[in-house]
């Protein structure tokens, strides 16, 4: 294992050398960059021998892994933001055909105003599109999760798509150590690609012809359900097997810190969960039973896990980087709903933070953890807050 | 020009679900006898999209990637990518698609792969129009024509607009070989097909396919109609090879009156606008022919690099 000093962007592109990546389709976009021109040096120089296609857009992007995925390719790429949202008709091709194509998603904000700093809007609209989608909250982790998910994605009884995000610029372009890990380690944990089915000349079969109403469209649609429903235990089965390897593994589909006896915990995604940890060392060490739930992984949602945590803490606060206009943050409405069927539901409150970027400080996150003990005994003050929003008579 | 015999192989079957007189039916078959099984075809959102057959029937012989409506050229790509990396070199990659997801909707992803270079063939089967969902006017869609979404009505408002050229986009792409072909002419569509085969890099053949709904024909005028369109220059036979033309003249060629009044979709036309429609016909095929007088008069080989 060689320790590197890399950012987010460069730990992606080491995951899909070490993944052996065959296929990589890219278009580049900010913050993304630096991923897709680290893996062009690594097939310059030959130390990953794959094919790089240089497509002119994010829909050709992942129309080229698709097609390179159905051919028996490993494959790999990379985007952001629009880039995501204009592949979003083929990433719905690539569940439908069940390639297990894996991507990393640089979380940012969408237009307009132009923002290119981190948002989850662009990753949690792809929610019902069938892939894996996994947070990530450092670049080790990154690192790690993208080789984890090909060995999930492509177990012949999941055979889905996945990605793995990582916040703009916070993980992107922040340099950390990680550890490298030796590629014949990552090789006698993932094996090469052999998928059941792919076009193949010498057994031609049509990939993705018409279905009626009264064949097979609707089974093969509830094979992608049961499919995603099984890569729960996978994932963790797979995340159980990478810590014998490395030592390291990221708590499953929940990764929870200090919810044992708690008082009030905050749920969220990404980097803000890292200043949340800080936030509750300090709250803990002066006698406040508070904790975090962190998100890891939005598809399959951790619905189970949650439920657990749910009978055991009182107050959560969900803390979403985004917001579904005329509803409410993605997350909070997603944890309320997984929390419905308990009869002694916890409280819940919706915090919308750092939204296009701006800041998540340790002072923000101990004011809503301030909030939530004191809704914990007075009851619920408002179901929904915009934190740290700039009033029009102050900006 | 020199007659062919057809290969006899057969890899499309009966039992597709194309109508009477499909000329995108003949072109298909044509092809697959041309190229032979080891093939791989992407075909986006277009009529052949679904008369392969329903799922789990399939009347074509190879392997076939069924894909979104824009990403033919980039599935091809991604097709060609893979089996490179597995070391699988003797299959043709062909992208196959109507006129409206190669000239319309699909042409950035045309641009892309023609402009990487990409190891593939990419038919487009020209029917004139988006056939598969009901007769729409496309970019490819000639100048005069009536469609359900160009119908004319008591403002005379058919196609006003001259159709796009595919091969001349091409061209100006610098592609290695560029090719119009009629399914009215097997010999010379199975020839272009295995001449593009032979050269390495893209390749782009556009194949004009009457359509008997959409142009409001007989289907047993399938083959008449598109010797008429060649022989009337309204569709130009020609290949383009490294830049230099090589056109097809016919014999003697055909007023555009009598390919035009064969058509419902141009029944509506008056004296002046079929005389209009000639003048632009002429017009063009005069170009063309300079075009390869210009490209054949200089020896390109040297200048267009590698």
């Amino acid at each position: 294992m060689v320790k590197k000093l890399i950012n987010g962007n460069y730990a992606a592109s080491y995951a899909s050398k070490l993944a052996r990546a065959q296929v990589i389709a890219a278009y580049p976009i900010t913050p993304q960059t630096n991923v897709v021109e680290l893996i062009a040096d690594f097939v310059a120089s030959g130390e990953m021998k794959a094919k790089y296609i240089c497509v002119e857009s994010e829909h050709s992007a992942m129309a080229a892994c698709i097609a390179a995925s159905a051919t028996g390719a490993r494959t790999f790429t990379a985007t952001s933001s629009q880039g995501l949202l204009l592949m979003h008709e083929l990433l719905h091709w690539a569940s439908g055909a069940r390639l297990p194509i894996v991507m990393v998603n640089v979380n940012r904000a969408v237009g307009p105003p132009w923002s290119v700093w981190a948002d989850q809007t662009d990753s949690i609209s792809q929610r019902d599109t069938g892939w894996m989608q996994f947070y990530s909250e450092s670049t080790q982790e990154l690192l790690d999760t993208v080789i984890m998910l090909y060995k999930v994605a492509e177990s012949p009884d999941i055979l889905l798509p996945g990605f793995v995000t990582e916040d703009a610029f916070y993980l992107s372009h922040t340099y950390e150590p990680v550890d490298i890990p030796e590629q014949a380690m990552v090789d006698s944990f993932l094996p090469p690609f052999d998928p059941p089915f792919k076009l193949d000349v010498d057994r031609p079969h049509g990939l993705g012809s018409l279905s009626m109403p009264h064949q097979w469209y609707m089974e093969m649609r509830y094979n992608i359900a049961e499919a995603m429903d099984l890569s729960r235990r996978r994932i963790l089965e797979v995340e159980r097997e990478w810590r014998e390897l490395t030592g390291r593994s990221y708590g499953g589909l929940l990764d929870e810190y200090g919810t044992d006896g708690a008082d009030a915990i905050i749920a969220c995604a990404g980097t803000a969960a890292s200043t949340a940890r800080e936030v509750v060392d300090d709250m803990r060490k002066v006698g406040k039973r508070v904790g975090l739930a962190r998100i890891r992984c939005l598809r399959p949602f951790p619905t189970e896990e949650l439920r657990a945590l749910g009978r055991r803490v009182p107050v959560i606060g969900v803390m979403d980087r985004c917001y579904t206009f005329g509803d409410g943050g993605p997350l909070f409405t997603e944890i309320k709903s997984a929390l419905y069927q308990l009869r002694d539901r916890p409280l819940v409150k919706n915090f919308v933070a750092g939204v296009g970027g701006r800041d998540i400080t340790m002072k923000t996150i101990e004011k809503m953890f301030e909030n939530l003990l004191r809704i914990g005994s007075s009851g619920l003050d408002r179901e929904k807050e915009w934190v740290d929003l700039k009033r029009p008579e102050v900006v | 020009m020199a007659k062919l015999p057809l290969p006899a192989e057969e890899n499309l079957s009966p039992g597709h679900m194309g109508c009477p007189g499909c000329g995108a039916c003949i072109a298909m078959r044509l092809a697959l006898k041309a190229l032979g099984k080891r093939t791989i075809l992407a075909i986006p959102a277009c009529c052949w999209a679904v008369m392969p057959g329903v799922y789990p029937y399939n009347s074509i012989d190879v392997p076939v990637l069924f894909t979104a409506f824009e990403t033919a050229a980039a599935s091809a790509s991604g097709i060609r990518a893979a089996l490179d990396v597995r070391g699988i070199k003797d299959v043709n990659v062909v992208a196959w698609a109507g006129d409206g997801g190669t000239l319309d909707i699909g042409i950035q992803a045309l641009s892309g792969a023609v402009e990487r270079r990409d190891d593939i063939i990419y038919v487009c089967y020209d029917n004139e129009a988006y056939m598969n969902t009901g007769i729409q006017r496309s970019s490819s869609t000639p100048i005069g024509a009536w469609t359900t979404t160009t119908p004319g009505g008591s403002t005379g408002n058919w196609k006003r607009e001259p159709k796009k050229s595919g091969v001349e986009i091409m061209v100006a792409h610098r592609i290695p070989y560029a090719a119009t072909a009629c399914v009215s002419y097997p010999e010379d569509f199975v020839r272009k097909l295995q001449k593009a085969a032979s050269i390495r890099g893209p390749k782009y053949i556009q194949v004009l396919c009457p359509c008997p709904p959409g142009w409001k024909s007989d289907p047993e005028k399938t083959i008449t109609i598109g010797r008429l369109a060649v022989e009337s220059c309204m569709w130009p036979m020609y290949e383009v090879e490294n830049g230099v033309y090589t056109v097809r003249k016919p014999a003697k060629r055909k007023p555009v009156s009598e390919y035009l009044m064969m058509q419902g979709r141009f029944r509506h036309l008056k004296e002046e606008d079929i005389e209009m429609i000639q003048k632009l016909v002429d017009e063009e095929w005069e170009l063309l022919l300079k075009k390869e007088e210009m490209s054949q008069r200089e020896k390109p080989a040297d200048s267009r690099g590698p």
